[in-house]
């Protein structure tokens, strides 16, 4: 589904990621952890273009990002992403919010776009905040009503940024639900999350980062129950992150 | 010593001299503001860019405008279009092309920087769904801006109207210029001229009051 091959992306002359390779194929959820700024973000951000690489090549469902033939907006309207700040639009409604991309990138009318972006809404438990705005919903709400969002464009894969690390304790179970369900349902996913519950319970595999380069990469009970035949960086940020 | 005369001051000198004046300053005001507005947020893109074929022209446009006195590009409106076109264009098309031209690199600044107070974050998430840079900034990041802006856009407003006075360099008919030729034909140029003050006092002080007014409603909850 996503491929990458020895990827790297510079700022400047700072190296941020150094020859990143891994698969993500179809029906697997993915976690990508790691200490800040080891690259989590810089990377999931250029599986659909968002943030350009110098080096290296992306195929996402066989397009290459790279080539400057590829309609990157199409390509990224098939490829849903929830972002660690929701960035919701402000000045829409949760409705508007969900039809605004459905009519104007997929074409749809609005009364086709209106029914499936609620239909979504509803799966997330939220339909009765439709009218409201992003501004009167707590923290939680909002990050499901952007993967609502995500959802209605009917995404091949979707992919989370942090997607609870912006939210008050009590409102990241609600949000792990929804993504939980998702992943049960089949969908594929890569996460850059530091929620090692949700890693053990739906992830298939763990891509460890640190300092821009994959230092593990192998399914989750490898990562989980054998640590100590992890490299010594990941086997410190498990001790540190698990022991609480 | 010197007295005051204030017994001319009546309708008839409002509609023989003040009212034409008026609704010139007026209209140039709200052609400049919209016109200022359009272009300003064309040349505010274009600087927003990152191509040098667009950004370096306008940013030489802005910081031309923004470097020389209004009353000097009056004038040189005033001559030199009618020696680029080879035909005279009176006073107060001159002066509406040179206040939309001048106003649009004030307001390019503004929308500039409105723009630039649309988290970064949104533009993200726009793109991620989909979107091209156009649908971008007219679905998402303008009407933002545009928001944030209204309260700064007002006050340009109310400055823009009293910078319309300026006109009279090339002797358009403007509200001042009315408070003028009435103080000439009643012998009574220091009456007039505090009239003239007092009217544009009330206009301006009243427009702002509105602006904060408004200023507390129109903001985005966040």
């Amino acid at each position: 589904m996503i491929e990458l091959r020895n990827v790297s992306k510079w700022y400047g002359s700072f190296q941020v990621l150094t020859d990143c390779s891994t698969v993500i194929n179809k029906g697997e959820v993915v976690v990508i952890c790691g200490p800040s700024g080891s690259g989590k973000s810089t990377l999931i951000k250029t599986m659909n273009a968002l943030e350009p690489f110098q080096q290296g090549e992306i195929v996402v469902n066989g397009i290459s990002l790279h080539d400057p033939k590829t309609n990157l907006p199409q390509l990224r309207s098939r490829v849903g992403m929830v972002f660690q700040h929701f960035e919701l639009f402000p000045h829409l409604s949760v409705t508007e919010n969900l039809t605004l991309a459905q009519m104007k990138v997929l074409g749809r009318s609005v009364e086709k776009a209106k029914v499936h972006g609620l239909k979504y809404l509803e799966r997330v438990g939220l339909l009765a905040q439709k009218d409201k705005f992003p501004g009167q919903l707590s923290g939680g709400q909002q990050q499901r009503v952007a993967i609502a969002r995500a959802l209605s464009m009917d995404p091949i894969v979707m992919l989370f940024d942090e997607p609870t690390s912006a939210l008050d304790p009590e409102m990241v179970g609600e949000v792990l639900d929804v993504m939980v369900k998702l992943a049960n349902e089949g969908m594929t996913m890569c996460c850059v999350t530091h929620e090692m519950g949700f890693a053990r319970k739906v992830g298939h595999r763990v891509i460890f980062m640190d300092q821009g380069r994959i230092i593990e990469d192998c399914n989750k009970a490898e990562f989980f129950d054998n640590p100590h035949e992890r490299s010594l960086r990941a086997q410190e940020f498990l001790s540190k992150i698990l022991a609480h | 010593m010197f007295s005051l005369d204030l017994s001319f001051y009546n309708w008839e000198l409002f509609t023989n001299y003040i009212l034409k004046g008026f609704l010139f300053s007026v209209q140039l005001t709200l052609i400049a503001t919209v016109g200022g507005i359009v272009f300003g947020t064309a040349l505010a893109l274009m600087r927003l860019s990152g191509r040098s074929a667009l950004v370096y022209p306008a940013t030489f446009y802005v910081n031309t405008m923004r470097s020389i006195p209004l009353v000097m590009v009056i004038l040189w409106f005033f001559l030199l279009i009618p020696m680029l076109i080879g035909q005279p264009i009176g006073a107060d098309l001159s002066a509406t092309i040179t206040f939309i031209a001048f106003e649009a690199a004030f307001f390019s600044e503004i929308v500039r920087a409105g723009i630039q107070s649309v988290p970064r974050g949104q533009g993200f998430a726009a793109e991620a769904l989909g979107m091209t840079y156009g649908q971008n900034m007219r679905f998402i990041v303008l009407p933002q801006a545009f928001r944030n802006m209204i309260p700064v856009f007002m006050t340009q407003t109310i400055i823009l109207f009293q910078d319309t006075s300026l006109v009279y360099a090339i002797g358009a008919y403007d509200l001042l210029k009315g408070f003028e030729i009435a103080g000439k034909n009643y012998g009574r140029p220091i009456e007039t001229y505090i009239l003239a003050a007092f009217t544009y006092f009330i206009i301006c002080f009243s427009l702002s009051k509105i602006v904060r007014k408004i200023q507390f409603k129109v903001a985005i909850i966040r």
